[in-house]
């Protein structure tokens, strides 16, 4: 069971690398993003620390969803997806290895970059590792729930819109909860039970989505 | 063994309104190949596609060895290789990468040498290391192909694979599949162009209006 994730991670992972600009299109989307909206905000110091976590989740939403429309598609469209589909080796561990492999490209850097964005915010110490943390446990999140949506708009046209129109509305809880964390460790109260709510969500997401996109990728490739 | 390992019963599939075909009902049996005809749009297609579990059917039911395959889709599946109209390659990834990860994902263990092997007997000897999308169409086909020598299926189902071959690679593989056939093996092929076929058992299943000759 290992093997087939591993193989199915590298098999993303070197196809990743040998289209270096998808991946950092991805991160640079991110940074412009939440660069933004200091410029247009304007340098009011107080009101920029307050709307910084809003504004980091919004942006890596934003961000997680632009690679999402690609996950299946290319698959699916030079045939590989359906000779995925014939290994066998069960869709759904076959999916987790997708989604984990996107989280690697997408979700990961986002998390590494975020203090040096926090910063722009002026965010101090534990806010930004809380913020890190966060996105630790929420990108991950963001690609499993993606995954399904990905899977449901395959072969649609125009399914770039309706994925995001599908999954943004599913987004909602880790984006409460993430953006919350951060902006009660702020006000130095205790982040815990935001953290563990997140940590629940991913946990029903790791056991729910890659068998809910399995059955989705089906109808769609029929 | 003289049970027949692959029944279609009752088979019914239907494209957006259009009904392609209905009961049919057929068997094949190891050492048997089986060669469907029928004009474009007929549903060889869709034939080959319900049978690999890519298409739902509207109705019946298609088994292996007895069990419908629905049941046993991993064991069925390990049993199978379909290759349709789709190379089913990454076009980033060289020949070599390609197979490996299908053999892997099938659960069989192969070493460098088997793919270079079968690689090498496809004629792509020079390719291993290249990446496929500046093969040829000629030579991306080949590359599928070469899977045909690499799993241990007992099922192939190939849809139109002479596509965009050279004579030569149309007489090797034409070789292949009555090896495959001749030592036990069971074919569903379909194509529009003429090659003699006549490995093992052969039986015609012709789709819609065409006549048998």
């Amino acid at each position: 069971m290992l093997s087939t994730l591993r193989c199915i991670v590298m098999r993303d992972l070197t196809l990743a690398m040998r289209h270096r600009s998808d991946v950092l299109t991805t991160v640079f989307f991110f940074i412009i993003v939440v660069s933004l909206f200091p410029l247009g905000v304007g340098p009011d110091a107080a009101l920029l620390k307050e709307m910084a976590a809003g504004v980091v989740w919004v942006a890596a939403l934003l961000a997680s969803m632009l690679s999402l429309t690609r996950l299946f598609a290319d698959d699916y469209n030079d045939g590989t997806l359906e000779q995925l589909m014939l290994v066998p080796q069960p869709l759904s561990l076959i999916v987790l290895g997708k989604v984990l492999a996107h989280w690697i490209i997408s979700g990961l850097p986002l998390v590494l970059m975020s203090p040096l964005l926090g910063l722009q915010f002026g965010l101090e110490g534990d806010e930004l590792i809380m913020l890190m943390v966060t996105l630790l446990i929420g990108t991950p999140v963001l690609s499993l729930l993606g995954a399904i949506g990905a899977a449901l708009t395959l072969g649609l046209r125009g399914g770039g819109v309706l994925v995001s129109l599908l999954v943004l509305p599913l987004y909602i809880p880790v984006l409460i909860f993430g953006a919350g964390a951060v902006t009660a460790s702020a006000a130095g109260m205790g982040a815990d039970g935001h953290l563990s709510l997140m940590g629940a969500i991913l946990l029903l997401a790791l056991v729910l989505a890659p068998w809910a996109s399995a059955a989705a990728l089906r109808i769609s490739v029929e | 063994m003289d049970k027949a390992l692959l029944e279609i019963k009752e088979l019914e599939c239907v494209r957006g309104d259009k009904q392609l075909f209905s009961a049919l009902s057929f068997s094949l049996e190891a050492g048997s190949l089986l060669h469907v005809h029928g004009p474009n749009g007929s549903g060889k297609t869709t034939l080959l596609r319900a049978i690999a579990g890519l298409v739902l059917p509207e109705n019946g039911e298609i088994c292996w060895n007895g069990e419908s395959t629905e049941q046993q889709q991993d064991d069925f599946n390990r049993e199978l290789l379909y290759l349709g109209h789709h190379y089913g390659l990454k076009f980033e990834l060289t020949g070599y990468e390609n197979l490996k990860v299908f053999a892997n994902l099938s659960g069989s263990d192969i070493s460098e040498q088997e793919v270079e092997a079968a690689l090498t007997r496809f004629g792509l000897a020079h390719c291993v290391e290249l990446s496929v999308k500046v093969l040829s169409q000629g030579q991306k086909r080949r590359v599928a192909l070469a899977r045909l020598l690499l799993q241990r299926a007992k099922l192939w189902i190939l849809d139109e694979p002479f596509v965009a071959l050279d004579t030569a690679a149309v007489a090797l593989l034409l070789g292949v599949i009555k090896g495959h056939v001749a030592a036990g093996g069971m074919v569903i092929l379909t194509t529009h162009q003429e090659v003699a076929m006549d490995a093992g058992q052969l039986q015609h299943l012709y789709l819609g209006e065409t006549e048998p000759r």
